[in-house]
């Protein structure tokens, strides 16, 4: 179903009104969709706010080609670099999502649902040869995924080279946060963690280190593959294929910012129970004079709920008993098995 | 960033710092570890000790201790004094040989290394050539005679160690007169013995190990005397009139010779074979001493029949008819003699024998008939069973104090009365500030009460659970049954008995309230005892309950050990601490926390599965809790493996360690025994390493989740009044921390005194903090309205606390392994945090609130977070502002042992294990120190010598 209608280019209004228009055009005021439009490159690329929306307004020459697609079918593998320009026909694909289900395809949701999982920062202070990565936990659904080991690497120090111990990445687990970032890889020596240098560390210290960092862990290492460096001075050829990579200037100030104000007081809230049942991560307190830290208040977001693990939701029922009784958590238990093993800690 | 503005360089502060805080290493308690040399200096009456780490010790009266470190670590093979002197030699396995003297310093005498030597033979000369086996310190005090094992006997001058080349004994120049054919037949071989002649100083007796003896005469230089054994010899001993020595050998017998000027040749006057007539094992060390009376005193080590009793530890004293052979639990290493050393008395009349076993000293009277023990004021075998856990007790009160001694006293009946007989220096420390007890848990059961006020670790009293319980051990086994016409008279003396009849009887948790005399001990079975101090003897019931810590999980099977049987019906308790209740955990797993408190009434326990609380004046349940999370199940495969594996591999090397010391035998003969042993265990040790370098050590790094296993585990327990709900209303409160990060509070409602008995104790759950970082909680504390921590219960009853601070509003700290947190109360919200983990990646291992005292002025002091660390570093952090004070390395991060012993006192003090029998005290505070300070005066000694130093005999009588 084709529509064309004009917008004064000059003036093109908030992305809100814009949507609306389309809804009014196309009769579907209840329906969510997705909005997208072809660039002069050729590529499909989301309208979903106001930004990209004025974007697209004014690259139209003239006629701007806006996709129109209903959010529950929608496949968002057709947005992207070179959709356009390949061989299938967008439309069809548009039209008939389930020939894709043939190859599979990484599919990227929408830039609303984005979130950073993993950033290269602090790129123009360190050395070419070392990288800094951020990594992003966010709740439990991703493991970190690697492993460290002990190794020895060479430095040079007045006296020559010299062989010093080191600590290195020695797996990547599939699937898990580290590998799907790219950044890092078997191999490469770690050098700092959030800022602390591991030199003269134990392994079972730099581990103790990431974990309890893991929340919003910064791995400097100084990578093994050194080809892929970035070049400073010339973003242009430093992207080779690495989207990471070409993503990096912009994001840069960006994450530095957040890495000094967000970095010790938005990575871990408790959550408490009091005795209403009513789960709640615990505010900070007012600031106290003596305090150091720079106690802002945090808002609470409804979904931090999902934090919490069942069992503590279950375990309200019996708060208000005095605790004789206790409830079957979970009716489907398995079979439990424990061995005496006698632990002192 | 917070980390930049680290606090520290306010100069006030910094001052007050130095007037608060002072890490030192103060002494060690306990038994050393590993012991491999005796010495005694009848002139100083002073004990040394060396050990098989190169360490020296020294001890005389109470708290007269000394304590000496050899560079090399090497195994201290021998200890001689000089006579007359306040010197020793060493001798190390590496063949050195080094000078100590104990020299007055700033008021108190040290022990100083002087001199080193390592005895060098002529270029080209095999290294036997050069190889000390036996010293003698001449009376003369200036030469050093050294026997060797290429037979010669070299002369060194003291105190510089030069040889004296012209006065060298070669073997050559002996063999001159002995008779042709029995030099044939045995070489002189190496130098066993060398003893001075008691009345003549210019003669010394030279015993070569092929048998062949010579009386050397120093002045003429040559042999005057020659006495042709037929056995291998171990060791001589000279009668204290010079006229006759006594030799003992190999083959388990011993030789009288005479010694007249009439005949230089003599044949022996007595040979016999004490325990044979079959094969007997070597008699390594004799004394023959004399008495008033006319009966002499035999006294031997080893000589047991080579096929039934050649796995003994053996000392046999002959007296007349009485023989008795004292049978030592662990290897004996040496022993000594103490008897009466003037040179004017006739007679040796001993008084007193003192052994040094592998794991303990015991000290025999030789004056009481019957020959009972001495009770050591020291030197305790802290490892008489391997110790499970410790709790110190600070500033207990002075009655407690006495029925706790009196208690103890009840069970050391069958001790001599004998004052210390070691009784050198004296102790010029001043008194323990106050008295202090360590409780220390044990593997069979017991918790020993040890007076840890001053220098000397001294058994107070000890208390054995194991009557409540049915066992297949005898409880009545006694020590010191002697059969009649049992061959030989074997009577088993010591302390030491490292099997564990019933691993499940481990002690793993002790706590006492030193107000009410109340004592709460947990074990590994779940076992929960509540006791009472009663002075007399007492046969009652225990009564028993059972708390269900799983509630209704249901298809949960538990694999461990079952819970102990307990005994029905009454049972009878010696003074002391009795139990009258026994709370059982089900399932049966070990204790991992316990609380009591005294005033309340009430214990509450926790262990992997939950927690529960008891009330023991009704003896009523009042709740269990459980902890389990229900994802447990999935998790419980894989640490609970690694946990295993570890277990076995600890397992494993101490057997290692327990093999090596059973392989190493005292090195006789300088068949170079020890030396390869070493050598073969280093080898051992090395490839051991070298397979687990190569072995790909990796880490996982991966956020901690609420599906990692034992999140369950409680770790620590601890009862607060304090405003849990509103901050109106302060109530009693129970909170628990789990290995999870989470914290439980419970709500209490203790009923006023007068309806104690009649109306229950409730509990209601009123919060539940799960810490986001997920780490093991360690510690949880309340601090009151001035940022003090809520005094112990019944402590401001005896108006030995300032009552806590109502009306300011509370806080609550919390310890994780990774982070101390404080949070507002009643309503809890985070207030202030410090990273441990994340910046410095260490672990809390141990964290206590420490009262420092000002060194400079009385009237300040200060709490503190004492804190150990993983990485056996300490670190004093401020209260309430979490500040990082000052930190000290403490711990080697590898001694994980050590790391899990730690106790810390409340004034800043502190104890680990430095090996499994001996505390290393440590000390964080200016003011609380308990440091050994003593004087060995020569000139005193000189004068004073025959009335010894009275007051270490009243210092002795004492202490007992």
């Amino acid at each position: 179903e084709f529509r064309r209608f004009s917008l004064e280019r000059s003036k093109p209004g908030k992305f809100e009104e814009f949507y609306g228009l389309l809804q009014h055009v196309h009769k579907i005021p209840n329906v969510d969709v997705l909005v997208g439009y072809t660039d002069i490159h050729g590529d499909l690329l989301p309208i979903n706010n106001d930004d990209n929306y004025h974007k697209a307004v004014s690259t139209a020459n003239p006629l701007l080609r806006i996709f129109i697609q209903r959010k529950e079918d929608a496949d968002y593998s057709a947005f992207g670099t070179d959709t356009m320009t390949r061989k299938k026909n967008v439309l069809s694909n548009v039209l008939r999502p389930d020939n894709h289900k043939k190859k599979p395809h990484i599919v990227i949701s929408m830039p609303q649902d984005f979130r950073p999982v993993s950033s290269i920062i602090d790129v123009d202070i360190l050395p070419e040869t070392h990288r800094r990565v951020r990594l992003y936990k966010y709740g439990t659904d991703k493991p970190l995924g690697f492993y460290i080991r002990d190794g020895s690497s060479v430095r040079v120090t007045p006296h020559g080279l010299e062989k010093v111990p080191g600590i290195f990445i020695s797996r990547l687990v599939p699937g898990g946060l580290a590998q799907s970032t790219g950044l890092l890889a078997v191999n490469d020596e770690v050098l700092e963690v959030n800022g602390i240098e591991v030199s003269g560390k134990s392994l079972d210290q730099v581990t103790d280190m990431m974990i309890a960092n893991s929340r919003n862990l910064i791995i400097t290492v100084r990578p093994a593959n050194q080809r892929n460096n970035v070049v400073r001075n010339s973003r242009t050829s430093g992207s080779s294929g690495q989207s990471t990579e070409s993503s990096l200037p912009s994001s840069t100030p960006n994450i530095v910012a957040n890495f000094l104000q967000g970095e010790e007081e938005s990575d871990e809230e408790d959550i408490i129970i009091e005795d209403s049942g009513e789960p709640q991560q615990i505010p900070k307190a007012a600031p106290a004079s003596e305090s150091l830290e720079s106690l802002t208040q945090i808002e609470l977001e409804s979904t931090q709920n999902g934090f919490l693990p069942s069992a503590e939701m279950n375990l309200n029922h019996s708060a208000g008993s005095i605790g004789m009784e206790h409830e079957v958590q979970d009716p489907d238990h398995k079979s439990l098995e424990e061995d005496g093993t006698i632990i002192t800690l | 960033m917070r980390r930049f503005l680290r606090p520290g360089h306010d100069p006030v502060r910094e001052r007050l710092k130095r007037d608060l805080f002072q890490f030192n290493k103060t002494v060690e308690h306990g038994f050393p570890h590993q012991p491999s040399a005796l010495g005694y200096s009848p002139f100083l009456r002073l004990m040394a000790i060396g050990t098989r780490s190169g360490a020296i010790k020294l001890y005389g009266a109470p708290g007269v201790e000394f304590m000496g470190l050899h560079e090399e670590n090497n195994t201290v093979m021998q200890i001689h004094f000089i006579p007359d002197q306040c010197q020793l030699v060493t001798l190390l396995d590496d063949n050195s040989l080094h000078l100590w003297s104990l020299k007055q310093h700033g008021g108190a005498s040290e022990l100083r290394e002087e001199h080193r030597f390592t005895l060098k033979g002529p270029p080209g000369s095999p290294p036997s050539a050069t190889q000390i086996t036996a010293v003698l310190p001449h009376s003369s005090r200036e030469v050093l005679y050294l026997g060797t094992e290429s037979g010669n006997i070299f002369v060194v001058e003291l105190p510089s160690f030069r040889v004296l080349e012209d006065r060298t004994i070669t073997s050559e120049a002996v063999l001159q007169r002995v008779p042709e054919d029995y030099c044939n037949r045995r070489s002189c071989e190496l130098v066993e013995a060398l003893r001075e002649h008691p009345k003549n100083p210019d003669q010394i007796l030279i015993g070569y190990s092929r048998g062949l003896i010579v009386l050397w005469d120093l002045q003429n230089n040559k042999v005057t005397h020659q006495f042709l054994g037929s056995q291998q010899l171990e060791n001589l001993y000279w009668q204290r009139d010079g006229s006759k020595f006594i030799s003992c050998h190999y083959d388990g017998s011993y030789t009288q010779w005479p010694v007249s000027s009439d005949n230089r040749q003599p044949e022996p006057l007595e040979n016999l074979v004490p325990y044979g007539p079959f094969p007997c094992k070597a008699i390594s060390k004799i004394y023959w001493q004399t008495t008033k009376n006319g009966l002499p005193y035999i006294i031997f080590q080893g000589g047991m029949p080579r096929a039934s009793y050649g796995d003994r530890h053996s000392i046999s004293v002959v007296h007349g008819s009485q023989q008795t052979a004292f049978d030592f639990t662990s290897r004996v290493i040496d022993f000594f003699i103490i008897f009466s050393s003037e040179p004017t008395a006739e007679f040796d009349d001993p008084s007193a024998m003192v052994v040094l076993a592998e794991e303990e000293l015991v000290v025999i009277d030789l004056k009481t008939a019957g020959w009972p023990a001495v009770h050591p004021p020291y030197l305790a075998s802290l490892h008489c069973s391997a110790i499970t856990c410790s709790h110190h007790v600070s500033n207990i009160p002075l009655k407690l104090w006495e029925r706790i001694i009196s208690a103890g006293s009840k069970q050391n009946i069958h001790y001599s009365n004998m004052p210390w007989p070691i009784d050198g220096g004296t102790n010029i420390a001043p008194d323990p500030p106050q008295r202090d007890l360590l409780l220390t848990g044990h593997e069979d059961g017991t918790v020993r009460f040890w007076d840890a006020s001053g220098v000397c670790l001294h058994l107070l009293y000890k208390l054995s659970t194991v009557r409540v319980f049915l066992t297949d051990a005898d409880p009545n086994d006694n020590m010191n049954t002697l059969g009649e016409d049992e061959w030989p008279p074997l009577r088993k003396v010591g302390t030491f008995d490292p099997y564990s009849d019933d691993p499940r009887l481990g002690i793993q948790k002790i706590y006492l309230c030193k107000y009410s005399g109340y004592l709460a001990v947990a074990g590994t079975a779940g076992q929960v005892l509540v006791m009472e101090l009663n002075d007399e003897d007492a046969e009652h019931v225990v009564d028993h309950a059972e708390a269900d810590l799983l509630q209704d999980q249901e298809g949960y099977r538990w694999k461990g050990h079952e819970k102990l049987k307990t005994r029905d019906g009454p049972v009878r308790f010696e003074a002391g601490f009795q139990p009258f209740v026994l709370v059982q955990c089900q399932p049966p797993a070990v204790v991992t926390s316990l609380a009591l408190h005294s005033e309340w009434k009430l214990v509450a326990f926790g262990t992997s599965h939950g927690f529960g609380l008891f009330d023991h004046q009704q003896k009523r349940l009042v709740f269990v809790k459980c902890t389990l999370h229900p994802s447990d199940q999935l998790a419980l495969e894989g640490p609970l493996s690694r946990v295993k594996s570890l277990k076995k591999s600890l397992r494993q090397s101490f057997r290692r360690i327990r093999r090596s010391r059973v392989s190493s035998r005292k090195r006789r003969g300088g068949s170079g025994n020890a030396l390869e042993v070493q050598e073969a265990n280093a080898k051992f040790d090395q490839d051991a390493l070298q397979e687990m370098e190569l072995a790909p050590v990796q880490r996982k790094i991966e956020a901690r989740s609420a599906e990692d296993s034992f999140t369950g585990f409680v770790r620590t327990l601890y009862f607060a009044d304090t405003f849990l709900r509103d901050s109106s209303r302060h109530c009693p409160s129970l909170w628990a921390g789990t290995n999870g990060g989470t914290v439980y509070a419970f709500c209490l409602r203790v009923p006023p005194a007068e309806r104690r008995m009649d109306e229950p104790v409730r509990a209601e759950q009123a919060k539940e903090i799960q810490l986001m970082h997920r780490a093991p909680v360690v510690g949880i504390l309340v601090l009151d309205g001035r940022s003090t921590p809520l005094p112990e219960p019944l402590e401001v009853a005896h108006d030995l606390s300032k009552s806590p601070d109502m009306q300011g509003s509370h806080q609550l700290l919390v310890v994780s392994e990774e982070q101390f947190k404080v949070f507002t109360l009643p309503k809890v919200s985070s207030k202030l945090k410090l990273k441990l983990t994340a910046l410095e990646g260490c672990r809390v291992r141990k964290v206590t609130v420490a009262n420092f005292g000002s060194c400079k002025t009385d009237d300040y002091s200060e709490n503190d977070l004492a804190v150990l660390t993983n990485l056996g570093d300490i670190q004093i952090i401020s209260l309430p502002f979490l500040k990082l004070q000052i930190r000290y390395p403490c711990i080697r991060k590898e001694d994980v042992s050590g790391i899990a012993s730690c106790v810390f006192t409340k004034y800043g003090q502190g104890f680990y294990l430095i090996s499994p029998s001996e505390f290393e005290r440590f000390s964080l505070s200016t003011k609380w120190l308990v440091e050994p300070r003593c004087v060995v005066d020569m000139l005193e000694v000189t004068s004073n010598n025959h009335v010894h130093t009275k007051s270490g005999m009243e210092n002795a009588a004492r202490k007992s």
